[in-house]
């Protein structure tokens, strides 16, 4: 069992000012969303730094939080891989390279885009199962933080249900987009300062960085491996047994540099909104590139204390992980844990109120992109072909308290079917794995057709599934966990986390060869004047040629990835 | 766009900065303080919440002239 946190007087204060500002947010803001674009998109007016840190906080959920610290204490430093190698590239190309499209096509969905570009049903495939996803997702963001309370604090599980899912539901009712994207934008600051001291004083206590990393020598020894594989990103990737993680370099380049994570920060709507929301092309094509700054230091953030809690917890200095019934470290309970451990009543408070921040802006980035998805591109398109402006601006906020609701009934169902749970987030992942593959022809093939895209992206999703069916994480039981399709297995992975790359990498090519054959033998239905504007040939380049090169989309895309890569040698 | 969001986090970290200042203060030396390896977190981290609380409300005043 974790250590309880009791609350004094101090911290319920700061909670409940942090409450009343994000409500106030909302309550300015009612005014100024008279449209259903105010309402969805903020009437495309947000400056790019603020569109830039609701891009990053918007991603910035329960799972980053609490996942990445746990990653840090499982894995150690390599766990940097999903920021330097599996998301900078990834911002850096769709701020330079796909923006345009984006923002230049007038889309006001990423679904919206595909029907522009492709067909009815490449869009229809998309949008439902994105928005599906999206109160998924929430819902079990919701779950997380309410039994994370419950356990901490004694809290109720229920109110804190209802009371976090009710103060998301108020400022997004009111402000549409807006909202949403200046509270992420006082989340991200509140993240940053409520979770910073616990990195200075946890790095204090464990010795300084050398402590940390003599220290970790034991846990990665005591593991069965080399050294240096819990203070090495790289060192140890040459082969799957040679790292906790169990990938191998090219498995890992590939599967999350590539396409799990062009999939992920060029496709999904969650952040590509934020973007369209900005107030020009020049500023949606910084966006991202401005939120590729903080998310690349980030890993000193969240991931180092889960480094500190391992080599705490192994060293036996005081500080310790508690152990789940199995006998196993709690790994999710690295920030909470270390929160309890460090910091007094006041900071605690503070520490808190960000751990809350965290889970409430990732619920709020689902709840918004829902919204957008609903109304536009299964509303609209499907269900009331000519409704008027007033009109969908009614649905987005009924939309809003629908998603919220449906979300609650997906935290109670969490409660009660894990099971479940873990076979929807499987099913998604099969759905999202071959998507970029389809963007890539897309924006940058004019003879991909509707066909072609949509056949394209069915066998891709159906190929991650037969993969996963095929192939088993070693040790794993057959079910879930793959090797369904095929006794014995035909190819066992040393983990899960391999298997998941290996799945990624063969969806999207299967759908991407699919995606080519299939144009290649069916008829275009758009032309070129239809696809002006959607496609890379098609479209002037935006010109900002009055900048000196470092102020350019590409010159700032160009150090953003020099930064990464020198963060990559330095920790390598 | 109506409202300056640097005002509402000036505002927000402003107050949350004074708020563990001056809780820093009036426990200064208690041993609440233990925990966090005899550092008075609450005094120290109040003031750089101050600052940066005064930076934002600064920057929102410059920018909305």
């Amino acid at each position: 069992m974790p250590q309880g946190i009791e609350l004094g007087g101090i911290d319920y204060v700061i909670l409940v000012i942090y409450f009343l500002f994000v409500l106030g947010i909302g309550w300015a803001l009612r005014r100024q969303t008279k449209t259903s674009e105010d309402f969805f998109l903020s009437g495309r007016s947000i400056p790019a730094w603020i569109a830039g840190l609701a891009f990053l906080s918007a991603n910035l959920g329960a799972q980053e939080m609490i996942g990445m610290a746990a990653s840090g204490a499982k894995y150690g430093i390599a766990t940097s891989h999903f920021y330097w190698v599996g998301a900078i590239p990834a911002m850096v190309f769709v701020g330079v390279f796909m923006m345009p499209f984006y923002y230049g096509s007038r889309a006001r969905s990423v679904p919206e885009y595909l029907k522009l570009r492709f067909d009815e049903k490449t869009r229809g495939f998309n949008a439902i199962s994105f928005a599906i996803m999206t109160v998924f997702s929430s819902g079990i963001s919701m779950y997380a933080l309410a039994k994370l309370l419950h356990l901490l604090l004694g809290w109720d599980f229920n109110v804190s249900l209802w009371v976090s899912a009710a103060i998301v539901l108020a400022y997004i009712y009111l402000g549409g987009l807006t909202s949403a994207i200046y509270n992420e934008v006082l989340q991200f600051f509140l993240i940053v300062l409520g979770f910073a001291p616990l990195v200075f004083l946890g790095l204090e206590n464990v010795g300084g960085w050398s402590g940390l990393v003599a220290k970790l020598e034991g846990v990665a020894t005591a593991g069965g491996y080399a050294p240096g594989a819990w203070s090495h990103s790289w060192a140890t990737m040459g082969s799957p047994a040679a790292n906790p993680m169990g990938v191998e370099w090219f498995g890992m380049v590939m599967g999350l540099g590539f396409v799990l994570s062009f999939g992920y920060w060029c496709t999904d709507f969650l952040v590509v909104q934020r973007a369209m929301a900005a107030n020009s092309m020049a500023a949606a094509r910084r966006t991202p590139l401005i939120a590729a700054v903080p998310k690349m230091l980030f890993p000193f953030l969240i991931i180092v204390p889960g480094m500190i809690a391992i080599a705490l917890t192994h060293a036996g200095a005081g500080f310790s992980l508690p152990k789940m019934a199995d006998g196993s470290w709690d790994y999710t309970m690295v920030i909470p844990q270390m929160l309890a451990h460090y910091f007094p009543p006041g900071v605690l408070g503070l520490g808190l109120t960000a751990l809350m921040a965290s889970f409430m802006s990732g619920m709020a980035g689902n709840v918004t992109a829902f919204n957008t998805v609903w109304t536009y591109d299964i509303y609209q398109s499907y269900i009331k072909k000519d409704a008027t402006d007033a009109h969908l601006l009614w649905v987005g906020r009924m939309t809003t308290v629908f998603g919220i609701l449906a979300s609650v009934g997906t935290a109670y169902l969490a409660t009660q079917f894990n099971n479940i749970m873990d076979f929807l987030q499987l099913v998604f992942a099969f759905v999202n794995a071959p998507l970029f593959a389809t963007f890539l022809l897309g924006m940058f093939w004019k003879r991909a057709t509707g066909h072609g895209a949509f056949l394209g992206l069915v066998l891709g999703t159906l190929a991650a599934a037969a993969h996963h069916g095929l192939t088993l994480p070693a040790g794993a039981p057959v079910g879930i966990k793959g090797g369904w399709l095929a006794a014995p297995p035909m190819h066992a992975y040393s983990s899960e986390m391999a298997q998941n790359f290996w799945t990624a990498i063969w969806a999207w090519s299967v759908c991407f060869a699919a995606t080519i054959a299939i144009s290649l033998v069916t008829r275009r239905t758009k032309t070129d004047d239809d696809l002006r504007g959607l496609v890379y040939a098609l479209t002037p380049r935006p010109k900002e040629e009055h900048l000196p090169w470092w102020k350019t989309p590409e010159g700032m895309g160009a150090m953003v990835l020099a930064l990464a890569v020198l963060l990559n040698v330095i920790f390598w | 766009m109506g409202l300056d969001i640097r005002l509402p986090i000036g505002l927000m970290f402003g107050i949350f900065g004074l708020l563990l200042a001056g809780y820093g203060l009036a426990t200064s030396g208690s041993d609440l303080y233990q925990r966090s390896l005899g550092h008075n977190i609450n005094l120290t981290w109040g003031l750089v919440l101050l600052a940066f609380g005064g930076v934002m409300l600064w920057l929102s005043r410059k920018g909305g002239k």
